[in-house]
């Protein structure tokens, strides 16, 4: 099971989490005027990478908040964890 | 290839089973091949047998990093059946159980078929209504399913709690007889051995570690082993499908996720049948050992790292004592995970891609071992002729493009 460290709460076990899947996926900006293709990439395609993940999680059972956490698929081992919105932190890209 | 009979058994025996040929050689890979299939899964192995068996491709290699049938293929908990919703993928996973049916013999590999049955149980109102409808969708496309009352499930599982005071109470069940397990190992035996015998190399231990194109055109690919060329290349790795399609500088709408199962100790025989819930997310057999096999949802999270996390097998379990409470004092022998290659809408991609000569076969995610024999029938169709069989044509990437999903959650639903 992972232990995960919430920015407000501290360490906590996996179960209070829920993953929320890759970060920096962002709307793209008018949307409205995005081709079948670019509109595909947005909504479906992943980078799904073997290492390191950004990817986000959210404190379903204890703040609420969403966060965003550094964390290789390989290894499982989180490198960092950070603040929604920011870009991750320099020592764990 | 030395034919398996009842005599060369005997024959055999007399000699202590020390003499029986190899089922396949491990021959050291060739500079170049007319067509080199990237994983050593049940599914490419299949691809590699029907394309020499059935569109004369003389030069083929399997390239597989580990052993063979290590990956999800040696990890499933072996669930066959073709109940699912939508005409598209009906007919694809009927496709497949058709040649299920009479594999051993074509194969001459005893691969274990058994159509013992699947019942997927209704807990509510609405699981009974979705059933239904799908039992009825089935019904139209010639595929065996019926709808079972709870005294009717109760009859046929009598381990079952039907109790109307149940936790998870049984209202009913869909039911397909011709649905069943096969032995996973054997499935994957049986095709490398016949894939040998056509001529295919089988090469284990031998990792891509990029592939090479020219102008958009597959050239070949780099190995622990050496560069290898190919004309065409066929991926077929599951769980690593976005791996290798980054060595080709494609995007898969792919995330890869661990899927868990356990068996118990082995047990008198208590269930000739296979019963799954989609609601408390626990499916569980018998196998012939006597071990039941249980399997769980997937982990919400991508990994790679075939382990998984404890919280999601107590839930199946905890599920499972409520449903079969005479399970309860058993004890439980191994755990494992195998990484499921997830697709948005629960269905495979069969398909070509942006780069000529570079075919890719992933997507199946919780499900694939029952497709087995039907997804390497289709894909060496789809890489002999360049173009998708019928039965994979809506199986393509495009369909992210296009919008034409095949949305197969209900079907799927807990998996398998
Ligand atoms: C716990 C569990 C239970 C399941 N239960 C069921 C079930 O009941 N019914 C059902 O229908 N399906 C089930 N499935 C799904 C099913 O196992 C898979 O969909 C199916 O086996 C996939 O077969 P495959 O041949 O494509 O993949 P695999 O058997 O995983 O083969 C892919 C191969 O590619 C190799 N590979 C990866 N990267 C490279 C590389 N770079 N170079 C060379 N080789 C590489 C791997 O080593 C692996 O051997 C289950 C899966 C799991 C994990
Ligand atoms: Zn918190």
């Amino acid at each position: 099971m992972l232990r995960i460290a919430c920015p407000w709460c501290g360490p906590r076990a996996e179960i209070e989490f829920s993953y929320g899947g890759e970060a920096h996926i962002a709307l793209p900006e008018a949307a409205d005027a995005l081709d079948d293709a670019a509109w595909a990439q947005y909504l479906f395609m992943r980078t799904n990478p073997k290492g390191r993940h950004l990817e986000r999680w959210v404190h379903t059972h204890g703040c609420r908040r969403w966060f965003n956490v550094v964390r290789d698929t390989a290894s499982e081992r989180i490198a960092a964890v950070y603040q929604p919105g920011a870009e991750p932190p320099e020592d764990a890209r | 290839m030395n034919r398996y009979s009842i005599f060369t058994l005997a024959r055999n025996a007399l000699s202590h089973h020390e003499h029986w040929q190899r089922a396949w050689r491990s021959p050291e890979p060739q500079r170049r091949y007319d067509v080199v299939i990237v994983g050593g899964g049940g599914h490419g192995l299949a691809t590699a047998y029907y394309l020499a068996k059935e569109h004369g491709v003389r030069s083929i290699a399997v390239l597989e990093r580990g052993l063979i049938g290590l990956g999800n293929s040696g990890r499933n908990t072996t669930i066959v059946r073709s109940n699912y919703l939508w005409d598209e993928s009906a007919h694809l996973y009927e496709h497949s159980l058709k040649l299920w049916e009479g594999l051993s013999r074509r194969l001459n590999f005893n691969v274990m078929f058994s159509q013992r049955g699947v019942l997927n149980l209704a807990h509510n109102l609405h699981d009974l209504r979705e059933l239904r409808r799908r039992v009825n969708a089935n019904r139209l496309n010639a595929i065996d399913s019926d709808i079972l009352t709870t005294q009717e499930v109760q009859r046929m599982v009598p381990a079952l709690n039907c109790a109307a005071d149940a936790r998870y109470p049984v209202l009913g069940a869909s039911l397909q007889r011709r649905g069943g397990t096969a032995r996973h190992d054997a499935v994957v035996w049986g095709f490398a051995r016949a894939a040998d015998a056509l001529g295919v190399d089988i090469i284990q231990n031998c990792e891509v570690t990029a592939i090479r194109q020219r102008d958009r055109r597959v050239t070949g690919v780099e190995t622990t082993r050496g560069s290898i060329a190919a004309d065409k290349l066929g991926v077929v790795v599951a769980g690593h499908a976005s791996v290798l399609a980054q060595m080709a500088e494609i995007r898969l709408p792919i995330e890869s996720h661990p899927l868990q199962a356990l068996v118990s100790e082995p047990i008198k025989p208590v269930l000739d049948t296979v019963v799954m819930s989609n609601a408390v997310h626990v499916y569980v057999s018998q196998s012939d050992k006597g071990e039941l096999v249980i399997g769980a949802g997937i982990d919400a999270y991508n990994s790679y790292s075939q382990r998984g996390s404890f919280p999601v097998v107590e839930a199946s379990v905890s599920a499972l004592v409520e449903l079969f409470p005479s399970f309860r004092r058993l004890k439980m022998l191994r755990q494992w995970a195998g990484i499921v290659d997830v697709c948005p809408d629960a269905s495979p991609i069969i398909s070509k891609t942006p780069v000529r000569g570079l075919y890719f076969n992933c997507g199946w995610g919780t499900g694939g071992f029952k497709a087995t024999p039907g997804s390497g029938h289709v894909f060496a169709h789809t890489i002999a002729r360049d173009e998708p069989h019928a039965l994979n044509a809506a199986f393509a990437l495009e369909r992210f493009t296009t919008g034409a999903l095949v949305d197969e959650h209900g079907a799927a639903a807990v998996a398998h």
